[in-house]
């Protein structure tokens, strides 16, 4: 952690705009899954999207914050192995620092198992992740499915553009 | 009965209010529709201009099933307003299977009635009602009642043109996008926007009694389920656990909300939200995406799952311990089930080829009919009568919202004035 060149205008925008707090310092606690039989109302604090998204490292494999997948897969390619190994060693040496993993799906299919889809993907860098080291704490997941695409259209392009993972750095 | 219906029959062509933002176009309707003339309505002090022959006879035309009379081959003939002044053969000879007339009348205590008889020429019977009586403000709604009753009348199936449907709308590149959650009449018209945000809203359901509307939201970053009051617009958050909070919808009672959580371990699973006291239920517990449940008049629990390693469809009965059961065998993709009002049929997402389509599964027989043609469909909803599904499709790159016949026969494209709009779901019949 040298340089943390807190950016994002965009991210902090559409935060103002959607009326979400913008936590400054204390993260609150992640809330615990959900049990069988959960009397507990909404979980106010179950928030992790609201931190605050940074530049993060710059150099190298790095500045490469997007694992992209096959159709209907989760697994990690081969192509994308050596930037998950270069987060993976910058985060072991940076406890503090945490990251979001932000997943997508491409706009075919359900909605909702799409939403699945993003999460698994999700899932698979956070694990990924953590076989090499870094701490769960610093890890968290979101899925957006087929709603966030960055890219417009019915092509295979643009599928496999929107099938992705972006490593968020939070401040 | 002559003639045939043209494929591309103009159902808006005879002037859409300034404030439909859908236009409804049948784009397949049935060989030998019901040709049927709907006389403009007597008038007694009503200051609304709003032309309720002309309402009803579009409402009767989106079915697919009715060819209205022009109004212009009716310039030579007498414009009867009651059934006793219906001369049957004159209208008989213009090839009409039924004639409609009425009267819209301003009442004493500020309410508009609407009276209309049916009249069948090729019988000469007179069928007196159906009337509604509505404030001066909802005249359109009036209509539309009153269609319903025609529709009933004619065919047997009581109509849902004065019912609502919910539907998201997305205008913007990606990735600068913003959502807009709509409620209108089914026809499109009164569109009443219920939400706004920039990050993305999905999945919306209609409680039973058409009064509250529950859905996703990523207003916070992170998804949250909320259920919002259709009129005073009052929103609560129901569900932002850890994880994912998704696929929201209601059982048959409005007591219960079934939705997927994932926890923060990211494992999918349904589960069912007691409202009032906010128990929680796990009803499945699988390592695979187990989410989009909705629950039967039965009370039988259908949802997606891929614990068969692609998603298909399965059913469980809450309270029960029975391993889920398998649904769906017919193709690798079977997802978003949403069943019929009777309980006896399964609206699905189907891989039809390389296409996602809309399919119907016979519960009984297990006969699967792939319904719809285009390449990325999506989102099935049933029409409460159980006979249309409204869902969404692809057109030119932009989401369309479109309506098929549960037959397949009739299909029609509700088209948007701008933007995208997807995820039709269409609401409960209204008190």
């Amino acid at each position: 952690m040298k340089k943390l060149v807190p950016i994002s205008a965009l991210l902090a925008t559409l935060a103002l705009l959607a009326g979400c707090p913008t936590k400054k310092a204390d993260v609150p606690p992640p809330t615990p899954p959900p049990a069988t039989e959960n009397t507990g109302v909404q979980d106010p604090n179950a928030v992790v999207g609201d931190d605050t998204a940074i530049a993060g490292p710059p150099e190298g494999l790095l500045a490469q914050r997007i694992i992209y997948f096959d159709f209907d897969r989760s697994d990690i390619r081969a192509d994308s192995q050596s930037i998950v190994a270069a987060h993976a060693a910058y985060l072991a040496k940076n406890p503090a620092q945490k990251v979001r993993l932000e997943g997508h799906a491409d706009e075919r299919g359900s909605r909702e198992y799409n939403i699945g889809l993003g999460e698994r993907r999700g899932q698979a860098v956070r694990r990924a992740l953590a076989l090499q080291g870094v701490a769960e704490t610093q890890l968290s997941t979101v899925s957006y499915g087929e709603e966030r695409p960055v890219e417009a259209g019915s092509t295979e392009q643009a599928y496999s553009k929107n099938r992705r993972v972006e490593i968020v750095y939070l401040k | 009965m002559k003639k045939l219906v043209p494929m591309l029959l103009l159902a808006c062509a005879l002037a859409a209010p300034a404030s439909a933002q859908l236009r409804i176009t049948i784009t397949s309707g049935v060989t030998d529709p019901i040709d049927i003339a709907i006389v403009p309505f007597a008038r007694a002090g009503v200051s609304d201009p709003l032309d309720v022959a002309e309402v009803i006879q579009r409402d009767l035309e989106s079915t697919g099933r009715f060819k209205g009379m022009p109004r212009s081959d009716m310039a030579a003939l007498s414009k009867p307003t009651t059934a006793a002044e219906v001369v049957a053969a004159e209208w008989k000879q213009l090839n009409n299977d039924y004639v409609v007339v009425g009267r819209v009348t301003s009442q004493t205590d500020g309410t508009v009635r609407i009276d209309a008889e049916l009249v069948n020429v090729l019988t000469g019977l007179r069928i007196s009602g159906p009337y509604s009586i509505v404030p001066a403000a909802s005249i359109r709604n009036g209509a539309h009642r009153v269609a319903d009753a025609l529709f009933e009348k004619i065919t047997g199936v009581r109509g849902a043109f004065s019912t609502r449907i919910a539907y998201v709308s997305v205008d913007g590149k990606p990735p600068n996008q913003r959502y807009e959650l709509y409620v209108a009449d089914s026809d499109g018209a009164n569109r009443v926007r219920i939400l706004a945000s920039p990050l993305p809203i999905m999945s919306p359901a209609w409680s039973p009694d058409g009064e509250w509307l529950a859905y996703v939201s990523f207003e916070r970053r992170t998804s949250a389920i909320f259920v919002q009051h259709r009129r005073t617009g009052k929103k609560t958050m129901v569900s932002a656990r850890a994880g994912i909070n998704g696929a929201p919808s209601y059982s048959p009672d409005g007591k219960n909300l079934l939705l997927t959580l994932s926890g923060s371990n990211g494992n999918l699973d349904v589960y069912l939200l007691e409202l009032a006291s906010n128990q929680l239920k796990r009803l499945t517990d699988d390592p695979g995406i187990d989410t989009e449940a909705v629950m039967s008049v039965d009370g039988t629990v259908y949802f997606t799952s891929d614990r068969s390693g692609n998603p298909q469809i399965y059913r469980l009965t809450p309270g029960s311990n029975e391993r889920p059961k398998r649904v769906t065998f017919t193709g690798s993709y079977n997802a978003r089930p949403r069943v019929s009002p009777d309980g006896r049929q399964l609206a699905v997402l189907t891989q039809d080829g390389g296409a996602f389509r809309i399919a119907v599964q016979d519960l009984a027989t297990n006969n699967v009919q792939v319904l719809s043609k285009g390449n990325q469909e999506e989102s099935p909803s049933f029409a409460p009568n159980g006979t249309m599904l409204i869902f969404a499709g692809r057109e030119r790159g932009q989401g369309v919202l479109q309506t098929i016949s549960v037959d397949g026969q009739i299909s029609a494209r509700l088209d948007a004035d701008a933007g995208e709009v997807r995820e039709p779901v269409w609401g409960p019949f209204l008190p």
